[in-house]
């Protein structure tokens, strides 16, 4: 026989999905034209939902390097949305992170490239003006 | 419809108990937290690659960000369903158009669970209409008895036509 996936709820009985359907409406809703959802296509959605963040999850960790301290991080699911074709389409909001200070020293950089040209157009002028 | 962006995220509660049940070993009941017993979870795919090991955590960022991926993930289902829903000249979305959302998302790992959830689903909401029906049944029998014996069958015949206009509609969604 064939076995689905269960959750228990807070009453102990079982459910087919445990994600919030009102929640999954709310959000499928928001997508344009969307008129109307079916009963079973919002389970089956709520659904797949599940089935996409365990293999996100567990796929996240086989290929990540948190396995080597047993956490599952953050860079992991970041380096899985770059990496993966199946995930390319989390790549927007599961954006690699780099330090701030090295995001700091980057803006630094770039300034200073253009803080040299002003400075030697400045010291021409200086020179006019004093001369 | 004004929505506050705290709307559009899955409960942090769901989530977490979702990828901790991906964390257990396959198979099994299995006492989860709390003493609930979480029953056997064979998701259909690959027996290796369903599964985190156990005693991994998970750090709060990534369960953060796993929460607003699969946000993201409802949203893309969504539209993609809604392409085949509109090729078929339709204006709701139904399960087939989920299913073949799936498949053009390169899913299709899925779909074998999702169609055994859509038949347990099926299932079980025919299960809570004869219930509910019989519920009714046995209330017009408490209430009136002699002269409803009559209009009791007719009211049998009835119902037992509008199930089966039910379920040949509900064939019928699955046929588009």
């Amino acid at each position: 026989m064939a076995e689905v996936v269960v959750g228990k709820d807070k009453c102990g009985e079982q459910r087919i999905v445990s994600l919030p359907l009102s929640r999954i409406r709310v959000i499928m809703k928001s997508s344009p034209e969307v008129s109307s959802i079916n009963q079973e296509a919002l389970v089956l959605t709520a659904k797949a939902t599940e089935l996409f963040v365990q293999y996100l999850a567990t796929y996240s960790y086989r290929h990540g390097s948190g396995k080597e301290k047993k956490v599952l991080t953050y860079s992991d699911l970041a380096n899985t949305a770059e990496e993966s074709e199946t995930f390319q389409f989390l790549t927007d909001i599961l954006p690699k992170k780099i330090l701030a200070s090295k995001y700091l020293k980057m803006l630094k950089e770039e300034k200073g490239e253009e803080d040299e040209e002003n400075d030697n157009d400045n010291e021409r002028d200086h020179d006019e003006a004093e001369s | 419809m004004a929505e506050r962006p705290e709307d559009l995220n899955l409960p942090n509660a769901v989530i977490t108990r979702i990828i901790k049940e991906a964390v257990s070993s396959s198979g099994g009941a299995k006492e989860g937290a709390g003493g609930k017993q979480v029953l056997d979870r064979q998701l259909c795919l690959p027996p290796v690659s369903s599964q985190l090991p156990d005693g991994v955590n998970i750090s709060k960022e990534a369960r953060s960000a796993i929460s607003r991926a699969a946000s993201v993930f409802v949203l893309y289902a969504t539209s993609c369903a809604n392409n085949f829903a509109m090729k078929g000249k339709r204006k709701t979305l139904n399960a087939s158009d989920v299913l073949s959302a799936m498949e053009e998302m390169e899913f299709q790992r899925f779909v074998t669970p999702l169609k055994e959830a859509l038949e347990a689903y099926r299932r079980e909401q025919k299960g809570k209409k004869e219930a509910s029906e019989q519920k009714k049944k046995d209330k017009d029998k408490k209430t009136d008895s002699e002269e409803q014996d009559k209009s009791r069958d007719e009211d049998n015949d009835e119902d037992e036509e509008r199930l089966e206009e039910e379920e040949q509609n509900e064939e019928e969604e699955v046929d588009n």
